[in-house]
């Protein structure tokens, strides 16, 4: 291949510093003893230690973790499930209408699943809050995760079903000790994506939260509504250790799942 | 399992999902768009989307969208091009990637203090001559932090369509006397221009429906679609207009979906892109 052309390093050089540079600068005042992202006065650690001492924060975070979790397993569950299903429908025809219906939360803009969400909470009287959130989460989460494990799926030979089916394997064996072994890649980067999707949402949480109950980003938005608080910049730094770490791990299990890598969320 | 009479027990918390959170939900925005505040039916809502206000706000929405595609493409398309032609290229698309993990609120926050008074960008200013400007809440600011947010997408689908191609076409090209614009004209860009319509669908959708950067960044001078809903639903609480506008950015939605749609596979698995 031919080697690139000066003008083309710059202009890399130069995207890659504008991709960089809001979250550097973000963490970079972060250590900053004087209260503001315009001059720095000195280091210091306050607004880490601000972080940790907050207990309403600290609930928070564990509000927002524990959403995480719980709605990226239950999702992983109905995800696995639907897929195995949408793969042993014979009909073309209605595997390809559940597909569809499969994408249409992975494409819809996040406004609109947060107020038909809402809708839908307040007619079938679901209170707003923790409930309403986390069953939020799992049903974005669900499309995702069948996304993921669909391909591995395909791959998979029938033989090895109707193998183990003559060696006098129940449906129960079949899925616990031939199916669900081969496609754990394929689970675990459903898994993993469900979990940072679940972590990154603001918009869907914001239209069903209520009142009570916060995760981390609507906290966030709250406060940055409010002005510059270096807090903020203390938790994005700990935010982006943490989505970094995420990403890694991602990609470890994609990698093996043999995908191609995929953006993270666009979340407006 | 290929013979099994009756439909399993385990797909049915799946269909359950499908039923309650995908169909139900659609079908509640379209009946809600019936309803006026007191819960009565009326087409007041369809008649108020079509005065001068609501397709004031939707034209604007959609001219902000449009801005916010083109810059991105024109951003986006040579760094993907110039990307696949790097040593390690998966490794320098990953750094692509990663800003677009980080959340997008954090994100808008960092341009509160880049664009403010005393931000950076106003130093840079001053320095140059022109005296501190009010760059936050105006419709640059909410562009730039837009075009920002959206150059990820917009650079992974054509950089994945880019890479497809055979280097062969392109040394044939040049063989046969092509320029090195010819080439790109003729050869490469047709071929990459289903990873184009990727990242159109990745971005207009989007930019229509954006609301925590016009609330963050451009005050509340920049309305879109997005923002209008969140309005109507959250501060206004008339669900009824709300979810009008909502059953129109779906309406958008399916049209820019069928225009940039493409039988091949591969542009679902970009990401979730809402």
């Amino acid at each position: 291949m031919a080697k690139l052309s000066k003008p083309a390093k710059i202009y890399l050089i130069l995207v890659f510093a504008i991709l960089y540079t809001p979250i550097f600068y973000l963490i970079f005042y972060s250590f900053n003893s004087g209260g503001t992202m315009s001059s720095f006065e000195g280091f210091t650690l306050e607004h880490y230690g601000a972080v940790f001492n907050d207990t309403r924060l600290l609930i928070i975070l564990m509000n927002t973790v524990i959403i995480a979790l719980l709605s990226s397993l239950i999702s992983t569950a109905i995800g696995v499930l639907g897929a195995i299903g949408i793969v042993f429908l014979r009909n073309r025809k209605t595997r390809n209408a559940v597909l569809s219906l499969n994408t249409i939360l992975i494409v819809s803009p996040d406004v609109i699943i947060g107020a038909s969400f809402l809708i839908l909470f307040t007619m079938i009287g679901v209170k707003l809050g923790f409930a309403s959130v986390l069953i939020s989460h799992i049903a974005f989460s669900i499309p995702i995760v069948v996304i993921m494990v669909l391909p591995k799926l395909q791959e998979m030979s029938g033989s090895l079903i109707d193998a183990a089916t003559d060696l006098g394997a129940s449906k129960r064996d079949i899925l616990t000790r031939v199916i669900i072994p081969y496609i754990k890649p394929g689970i675990f980067a459903g898994f993993f994506l469900a979990l940072t999707y679940s972590l990154d949402d603001f918009a869907v949480t914001f239209f069903v939260t209520g009142n009570g109950f916060s995760t981390l980003s609507i906290e966030i938005y709250s406060m940055a509504r409010a002005g510059i608080t270096l807090t903020i910049n203390a938790l994005s730094a700990l935010i982006f250790v943490v989505t970094l770490g995420l990403v890694l791990g991602y990609y470890f299990f994609t990698q093996r799942a043999g995908q191609s890598p995929g953006t993270g969320g666009a979340k407006v | 399992m290929k013979d099994s009479p009756s439909r399993p027990l385990y797909l049915a918390p799946y269909y359950i999902w499908i039923a309650l959170f995908v169909i139900a939900p659609i079908a509640l925005i379209f009946y809600f768009s019936f309803l006026d505040l007191t819960g009565a039916f009326t087409l007041e809502n369809y008649q108020n989307f079509f005065s001068s206000v609501y397709l004031r706000m939707t034209l604007s929405s959609f001219w902000y969208a449009f801005l916010i595609t083109l810059i991105t493409i024109l951003i986006a398309y040579p760094t993907a091009y110039w990307l696949t032609k790097t040593k390690h290229k998966q490794l320098w698309l990953l750094l692509i990637i990663i800003p677009s993990w980080i959340n997008l609120l954090l994100k808008a926050y960092a341009f509160i203090g880049i664009f403010g008074l005393y931000g950076p960008a106003n130093k840079l200013l001053q320095a140059l001559g022109a005296g501190p400007l009010q760059i936050l809440f105006t419709d640059f600011s909410f562009i730039f932090v837009s075009v920002y947010i959206f150059i990820p997408f917009m650079v992974l689908p054509i950089f994945n369509s880019l890479d497809k191609i055979n280097p062969a076409l392109i040394d044939a090209s040049r063989d046969l006397g092509a320029s090195s614009f010819t080439t790109f004209r003729r050869i490469i860009f047709p071929l990459a221009i289903n990873g184009v319509k990727s990242g159109v669908q990745a971005v207009f959708i989007p930019a229509l429906s954006l609301f925590v950067i016009t609330r963050l960044i451009a005050g509340n001078k920049v309305i879109t679609l997005g923002t209008a809903i969140e309005q109507q639903f959250l501060v206004t609480q008339n669900w009824g207009m709300g979810s009008t506008i909502a059953v129109f950015l779906i309406l958008f939605m399916i049209i820019i979906m069928m225009l940039t749609g493409q039988k091949e596979k591969g542009g679902l698995y970009n990401g979730k892109t809402k």
